[in-house]
């Protein structure tokens, strides 16, 4: 159960950016998290909103994008992603890929008001 | 609405100071690696019947982690290596600046060889980097063959894993075929190991591979830089 920390981090980031954005009210941030992020997205959920409760950053809503984990298979070129009994190709079958992602824990974007960077900037 | 993309990684204060440790552990040649399993799968066990192989003067150190109590520094420290306990205090997990902060009164000029246990857990700890060459994961075969498609970032990011207790395979419905197969689903060209601390069974395997990691830590460091 690290999401409490993990969630935490969100909020310090936004934080930082609220400067950014004097004239304008954050409403929303956006993460990535993948599969192999280890990352349970309700948990996280959970303790965003627990976090956000009662602070000057309410309302502000997370929205997680869970990515699954993605290969390109060598063989037939195939980009897919993984199943959650395997990872060979389901194209071809063969289990020769390249890892291309799943495993990020990433901050995408924030949803502002409108001209509130152009009047902060 | 507008949306501003912002595209920076959540852990970025964690990957900083995973990073600066990774530096210091290539400019002193040390091998570190990141032990992470369930709780009671043998980390500690295994660290023992590691220590216990090595010559006294080898240079080499643990930091074990738990939630609470000196317990597995107490058992480590019989075997007269730097032992140092990190207790969390409710964290599931170590991260860099726990190791940072442990590191902080142990000459890295004398160490050769960085042993860290993680806190008993399987899904933390995949998440922070610690600095160290590689992870490695544990397994008993008191648990369940399909922990690595539960748990697949532990499996996908260690590159060793050791099947640990096969000296209890005979009383329980473990299929250790299946579980290797099911390691190999997650991660395809990850090494296995099956060892017992009973028995020490397959210890000889871990310690060639720990070997070989040492041989390929030294051999990277001591490359000319082109």
């Amino acid at each position: 159960m690290h999401e409490m920390g993990i969630a935490n981090s969100v909020l310090d980031a936004v934080r930082a950016e609220t400067r950014r954005f004097p004239n304008g009210h954050i409403h929303k941030v956006g993460v990535r998290i993948g599969e192999l992020a280890g990352v349970d997205p309700d948990a996280m959920s959970f303790c965003f909103e627990a976090l956000v409760r009662g602070t000057e950053l309410e309302p502000l809503a997370l929205e997680i994008e869970y990515c699954p984990r993605r290969y390109q298979c060598r063989a037939c070129g195939q980009r897919y992603a993984a199943s959650i009994d395997g990872s060979a190709c389901p194209e071809c079958g063969v289990w020769d890929s390249q890892f291309l992602g799943g495993d990020e824990m990433e901050i995408a974007y924030l949803e502002v008001e409108d001209g509130a960077r152009t009047a902060g900037a | 609405m507008e949306r501003v993309p912002l595209e920076r990684k959540v852990l970025s204060e964690n990957d900083r100071i995973a990073a600066g440790l990774r530096a210091r552990f290539a400019q002193h040649d040390i091998l570190c690696l990141n032990l992470i399993s369930s709780p009671g799968s043998g980390k500690t066990s295994l660290l023992e019947r590691t220590l216990e192989s090595f010559d006294r003067k080898e240079p080499v150190a643990v930091l074990t982690g738990d939630i609470q109590t000196e317990n597995d520094a107490k058992r480590l420290a019989r075997f007269g290596f730097p032992v140092k306990q990190i207790t969390t205090g409710g964290t599931c997990h170590l991260d860099a600046r726990m190791i940072e902060k442990a590191l902080l009164d142990w000459r890295l000029e004398d160490i050769d060889l960085l042993l860290i246990e993680n806190v008993g857990n399987l899904v933390c700890p995949s998440s922070y980097d610690l600095g160290e060459a590689a992870k490695v994961v544990v397994l008993s075969v008191a648990e369940g063959e399909d922990k690595p498609l539960k748990y697949p970032s532990i499996f996908f990011k260690s590159e060793l894993l050791i099947l640990n207790k096969i000296d209890l395979l005979p009383y329980v419905p473990f299929d250790i075929a299946a579980a290797e197969e099911n390691a190999r689903r997650v991660h395809r060209g990850m090494d296995i190991v099956r060892v017992s601390c009973q028995t020490r069974q397959g210890l000889a395997e871990w310690l060639a591979w720990l070997d070989r990691k040492r041989e390929n830590s030294r051999a990277t460091a001591s490359a000319p830089a082109s």
